[in-house]
């Protein structure tokens, strides 16, 4: 049966969907709960918030759980599920410095204001299968029962461009007034503003955006990503909007985020009488929901890249970049190959065929 | 929110008429009018994420979402087909976020069809409105892969590497071998993909009594070819325009006015209708006549 039979595209996609909806499991085998998704498996959820642009660790716990890991899939269930919420106010802008810090880190200096803290990362560990997770859990700390999740437990630290900055090493922050592209509500159009690369790097598939940003690492175009990690953050952030009937700022949650500065493109002061400092040094920006360390890395390398404006190599080429790193797009165009072209591909072997009976030297068509 | 609450999303009423919220089904529909207002030009949109992947129709889908309301019929094609699979997902999905709106596969009947990759060949009426599935709307990306260049092109009409590029096909195959796709020119001015439709549907396009919406939700752009619109395929008066030609009829329906297509048995290959309401009206009438 083809699967456009006429009577049976319908039968099939039923059929298809009660397979779906059945996962064979052994007989004393539990299911998994979104809970245990959500506080077991948080590198995964972490991903697929990030990717789905959508700060909801319920849903996105639910999401993963629904495709069956499939982190993929589950960024579009959540990128979907956005489409329906209305937008009912803008956030009030944050400042990284207000995160409540749970690790930081800088390449940069050895010592840095507050203090380097390595947290929780898996950066120097042996990298060796734990046998003893066959069974069981020793990983396991249970929070005594009836207590509540605690909220944000981090510090405040001074940032290390703060520092930069006051020792005149780089440009000031020159706070805008224009308001941001939104990408939620606007397509992407060339050439695009900074505030619009940086959305959709946020939300980009991490995978694609390390790929990007090792071909410039490798000098594969691009400025080479050479920049070094002035700060890489962890921790949470305040959601502020402004009350309406009291017209002030009001913070109603906290996100989880990672914050990339890289400082890399020295560049010579452009107004020398103002500094005396001999160099500027220029900064790269990541900034993702969750924990999600080497996609943060890899969008301020990106943003780095699209920075120097020179076009060389895939890294730097905005069109390249923004138009590739989506992943909702990328696996929805390559999967979709899996549809029924028979209209198209009949066009092109008819053509074929009679150029063939023309001269049958020539053979092929384009479809 | 917790876990019970978001539980009781679940049961499908948790979601707006047609899906999208209000706010993005206007943001759509005003894309659409500046559409019609400049026949053939890529307005680019705020195109949403929808339950259905990108590449797989969300463009139409976004456009007949936005559309729909009490009263329309609508009719979901894929190929020609109504029960091909990517068709019958997608009118599920119309079904199940827009309630109380008709579905219908008679083509006479809807007032909304949506479309991949052909024109039904019952003609359509002034009334009913044609929505395409479009995965690449960019005409020139052929011969320019940058999209900041091709809106250059477009907007100063320079449409001189198309002509090029066709001329150089023709004279390396003797003819032009584009075969779906074929690019278009609308209102004598702007170059057009009309979606991968067969070149059979192309001239159907061309002052056309119903009004034809594009949608291309991947690459976020509308675009519309108004009725009584010119649409010209690019082609040289010395080599002009074909479409495909088929030397038998239907071997279903026995029709010799239908874009047929190819289906290869074991040792030979019979042609049917793609169209397959029309096939099957077409049998009934000649069983009928017996």
């Amino acid at each position: 049966m083809g699967y456009t039979a006429v009577k049976g595209g319908q039968d099939a996609i039923l059929a298809a969907e009660r397979l779906i909806e059945r996962i064979l499991v052994a007989p004393d085998e539990a299911a998994i709960e979104v809970r245990q998704v959500l506080s077991q498996l948080g590198a995964a959820v972490e991903r697929v918030l990030s990717e789905g642009g959508l700060y909801a660790p319920v849903l996105a716990a639910l999401a993963f759980k629904q495709t069956e890991g499939d982190s993929s899939e589950a960024a579009f269930l959540l990128r979907a599920y956005r489409s329906t919420l209305p937008r009912l106010a803008n956030a009030e802008p944050v400042s990284g410095d207000e995160m409540l810090v749970v690790r930081r880190i800088s390449s940069s200096f050895k010592d840095i204001p507050g203090g380097q803290l390595l947290g929780r990362t898996r950066d120097y560990t042996q990298r060796l299968l734990d046998f003893r997770l066959l069974e069981g859990d020793p990983r396991l700390e249970r929070r005594p029962a009836g207590a509540v999740p605690p909220g944000p437990i981090g510090q405040r630290l001074p940032k290390v461009s703060a520092t930069m900055r006051s020792l005149g090493w780089m440009a000031p922050l020159t706070p805008k007034s224009t308001e941001p592209f939104d990408l939620t509500r606007e397509p992407l159009q060339f050439p695009v503003s900074r505030s619009a690369w940086l959305q959709a790097l946020a939300r980009g598939e991490s995978g694609a955006m390390v790929c990007l940003a090792y071909s410039a690492q490798r000098g594969f175009g691009g400025d080479g990503g050479h920049g070094t990690i002035g700060e890489l953050r962890v921790g949470d952030l305040p959601l502020r909007v402004v009350h309406p009937l009291i017209g002030e700022p009001v913070t109603v949650g906290w996100f989880r985020a990672t914050e990339v500065e890289m400082f890399g493109r020295t560049t010579a002061p452009t107004a020398p009488s103002s500094d005396q400092s001999p160099v500027q040094y220029g900064m790269s920006y990541g900034l993702v929901f969750g924990q999600n360390e080497r996609k943060a890395i890899a969008m301020a390398m990106l943003d780095s890249s699209l920075q120097s404006g020179d076009g060389t190599g895939p890294a730097a080429d905005p069109e390249m970049v923004l138009y590739h790193t989506d992943g909702i797009e990328s696996t929805g165009f390559v999967e979709h190959l899996k549809l029924p072209h028979f209209v198209t591909f009949g066009s092109g072997l008819q053509l074929a065929l009679e150029r063939k009976t023309a001269d049958p030297s020539l053979a092929g068509g384009r479809s | 929110m917790d876990l019970r609450t978001l539980a009781s999303l679940g049961s499908g009423t948790g979601y707006n008429f047609g899906f999208l919220d209000e706010l993005s089904k206007k943001a759509v529909r005003r894309a659409l009018l500046k559409a019609i207002a400049i026949p053939g030009y890529q307005v680019p949109f705020g195109s949403r994420e929808l339950p259905i992947a990108r590449g797989w129709g969300t463009g139409g889908l976004q456009i007949t979402l936005s559309l729909v309301g009490q009263g329309d019929v609508v009719k979901v094609i894929d190929q020609g087909a109504d029960e091909s699979v990517n068709a019958v997902n997608l009118r599920r999905l119309i079904e199940r976020t827009s309630p109380g709106v008709g579905l219908t596969t008679f083509t006479r009947e809807a007032t909304i069809i949506q479309t991949r990759h052909r024109i039904p060949e019952t003609p359509l009426q002034a009334h009913q409105i044609l929505v395409f599935q479009v995965p690449l709307p960019e005409p020139l990306r052929v011969v320019e892969p940058r999209e900041e260049e091709t809106r250059r092109m477009h907007a100063e009409a320079d449409y001189s590497r198309m002509w090029v590029a066709l001329y150089e096909d023709l004279v390396r195959h003797g003819r032009i071998t584009r075969a779906a796709g074929y690019p278009v020119l609308v209102n004598g001015r702007h170059v057009m993909s009309p979606s991968p439709i067969p070149r059979w549907d192309v001239p159907r396009l061309h002052q056309a009594e119903f009004l034809s919406l594009f949608g291309a939700g991947r690459e976020k752009r509308v675009y519309a070819v108004p009725p009584w619109t010119d649409v010209e395929p690019l082609a040289f008066t010395d080599h002009p325009f074909t479409v495909e030609r088929f030397d038998e009829p239907c071997a279903r329906c026995g029709s010799r006015t239908s874009y047929l297509t190819v289906i290869p048995d074991e040792r030979s290959t019979r042609v049917v209708c793609s169209d397959t309401e029309y096939c099957d009206e077409h049998l009934a009438l000649q069983e009928a006549s017996r």
